[in-house]
């Protein structure tokens, strides 16, 4: 039973601003569960508040089915890898391992053996006897990751644990997050602000902006069907193009005026919900580069980015600005040339004034 | 460029035209120049206590000469013996230890758990508490001399190690706290936070994980503290008499109404600042380390 479920949780930190604003959160036992959102939208806040660090202003924590709101930290069986590892600088990696077992009074033959154990999983055997220092970063950090394994807990709490890696490192300590994740198979709640990290280790990502949960689901969700157009730029890179449109959606078709006077005629497959259409989005990926003088509107290409697997154009349309899409990468394309866009409808993204899709309970495609 | 900017100028190989700032600039002049300053600074300050120690092995008729006598006197050991004879010297320097070390120690074991609570988790009025207890170290301490006095004395701690250990304890406390607060703020919350994460309760956090990493500033602080309290003589010329009276109070018997006796005061002084001196000695590094804590990192 380690459940976590939070209940309008709501924090400030003195003054009136609130940084997080009525919380509600269901996370599943074994579940890896990504936090993602810019810096300063109260992800790390909310982490803290589950790891018993801070205390919420007001609302429930319940881990396991019980309210852990007034238990301490020490108490609630949970472990937490920090964003700057924090290991016990006076501790060699072994005391470091052990500390927690020892506050635990576990016999001294288990703890040895435990540490052991876990110095294999995470092959730091050979650094047991070394004080933190003497590592270098990716070793401290699986220190770091090995000083929550050994306590066995309830569940795993990982504040950015990756940002003070290098890029390669990164990388390949992502994979074996996923791996001990696959192998444990204990809670896991990690918070970022790298959406790839987010996209590859979660099984369901929650978006939170300005102390608010955006949208929660699987990463192919929240691409695909993003709630709002902070989900929809935050998720996928590069980014949505967003354009400022005037449309209705009234029955299966819908017309859309961008800017410029690009009238753009979209079949909408199921149903949606009916209102005024203030933004249109789409990635990159749904824009199809046509003739010069074809497609939906036409442009000038002004950067052209080669990154092998794919090519990005940026086209300056009239009235749209720069517009971003993806092509082919065995085409040659050319700065100054002009192009024709043309777009994919059923891949459209339309959002209301106030920001929300009006595709949100939309299946839709792909 | 080269006028109007002396510093840079001088770290150029080309020294064409070099002015006097820039040749004393230049490393060797710079280094004779400071060493030269300091050993005369140092020279200045330790002139007295030189003048105590040379002092207490002349004759008292020696120590009133004019013009002062420098080298040529007969040296002699009396005034030593004649201190020791006149008052116990073991009951004093021990009244010594036990109020500056017993003070110490309590003002250490208040402190501890009152510096982590403000470093770790400061309220709103912890900046305010902090400087309301160094306001109480502005006061001339003379000011409050009359209440403490009847305080002591009504509690019947007058000329007791109790007394003087309390009040010692209370004087020096905001200092050491104010010390201790910035060495625990050198150490990161994360790593009290990751300790609290593994299971450690608020003394265990502090015990375990605070305090070992805290330890060079607290043997820095702890022994400014003792030094303090060892010199401190307001308090101790004025709250002791006979029972409680430490080397402080062993130093002002010398100067008494009969008359002036330089070369006793100076061997009595001397005896009392000796085990200071030497443990000061033995400290340094930690002393530097707590007086120009924060300055260099």
């Amino acid at each position: 039973m380690s459940e976590i479920v939070l209940t309008n949780i709501k924090k400030s930190f003195g003054g009136d601003e609130e940084v997080l604003r009525g919380i509600d959160l269901h996370i599943k036992e074994g579940e890896f569960l990504v936090l993602l959102g810019p810096s300063g939208c109260g992800k790390t806040t909310l982490l803290r508040l589950i790891a018993g660090l801070d205390t919420a202003t007001s609302g429930d924590i319940q881990i396991g089915g019980a309210r852990v709101n007034h238990i301490p930290a020490a108490k609630r069986g949970l472990a937490m890898v920090f964003q700057s590892y924090a290991l016990y600088p006076h501790m060699t990696v072994r005391g470091n391992l052990a500390f927690g077992l020892r506050l635990a009074k576990v016999p001294q033959a288990e703890i040895a053996k435990r540490v052991e154990q876990v110095a294999r999983t995470l092959e730091i055997t050979q650094l047991l006897d070394r004080k933190p220092r003497a590592l270098s970063g990716g070793q401290r950090q699986r220190v770091a990751i090995g000083r929550a394994i050994a306590r066995n807990p309830i569940a795993f709490l990982f504040d950015e644990p990756l940002s003070n890696l290098d890029a390669a490192l990164r990388v390949q300590m992502r994979l074996e997050l996923a791996r001990l994740h696959h192998r444990l198979k204990t809670t896991m709640i990690y918070v970022t602000h790298d959406q790839m990290e987010a996209m590859t280790l979660a099984d369901r990502i929650v978006v939170m902006h300005a102390g608010v949960i955006q949208q929660v689901g699987r990463a192919m969700d929240l691409y695909q069907h993003p709630v709002n157009r902070f989900v929809a730029e935050f998720i996928g890179s590069p980014k949505m193009n967003l354009f400022p449109c005037q449309g209705h959606i009234d029955g299966n078709r819908t017309r859309v005026n961008l800017a410029n006077k690009v009238q753009l005629s979209l079949q909408v497959k199921r149903k949606k919900r009916n209102g005024e259409i203030a933004t249109l989005g789409i990635r990159p990926e749904h824009l199809n580069p046509t003739a010069a003088r074809a497609g939906d509107c036409q442009g000038v290409i002004k950067v052209v980015e080669q990154l092998g697997d794919n090519t990005y154009l940026y086209v300056d349309v009239d009235g749209l600005g720069l517009v971003n899409m993806r092509v082919s990468p065995m085409k040659n394309y050319v700065i100054d040339d002009p192009i024709g866009i043309s777009f994919d409808g059923d891949f459209c993204h339309l959002f209301a004034a106030n920001g929300a899709s009006l595709r949100a309970n939309d299946a839709g495609p792909g | 460029m080269a006028s109007r900017f002396p510093f840079k100028a001088s770290l150029r190989p080309d020294t064409t035209g070099m002015k006097l700032k820039e040749m004393v600039n230049n490393f060797p002049f710079k280094t004779l120049f400071i060493s030269i300053l300091a050993w005369l600074v140092a020279l200045i300050i330790f002139f007295p206590i030189y003048w105590m120690i040379l002092t207490a092995f002349k004759t008292e008729i020696d120590a009133f000469n004019t013009p002062p006598l420098f080298f040529n006197f007969d040296a002699t050991l009396e005034n030593f013996g004649i201190v020791q004879q006149r008052s116990d010297y073991l009951k004093f320097f021990s009244n010594s230890v036990m109020v500056a070390g017993g003070s110490t120690l309590i003002a250490m074991v208040v402190a501890v758990p009152a510096v982590w609570s403000m470093a770790f988790h400061p309220t709103r009025r912890t900046k305010g508490v902090l400087m309301w207890m160094l306001s109480t170290k502005m006061l001339p301490p003379v000011g409050v001399l009359v209440p403490i006095y009847l305080l002591l004395k009504n509690a019947g701690l007058l000329d007791t190690l109790t007394g003087l250990i309390i009040i010692m304890t209370l004087i020096n406390l905001p200092i050491l706290i104010w010390m201790l607060f910035t060495y625990f703020k050198e150490v990161p919350p994360d790593i009290l936070e990751a300790s609290r994460m593994d299971g450690a309760h608020a003394w265990q956090e502090i015990i375990f994980i605070l305090l070992p990493l805290a330890l060079p500033g607290m043997v820095s602080s702890a022994l400014l503290i003792i030094i303090l309290a060892w010199n401190e003589a307001f308090w101790t010329l004025n709250l002791t008499a006979s029972d409680a009276a430490p080397l402080t109070a062993f130093i002002a018997s010398y100067s008494s109404p009969e008359g002036l006796f330089w070369a006793k005061l100076s061997a009595a002084s001397t005896m009392a600042i000796a085990p200071i001196m030497v443990l000061g000695w033995f400290c340094q590094r930690q002393l530097v380390r707590g007086l120009t804590f924060g300055a260099v990192k």
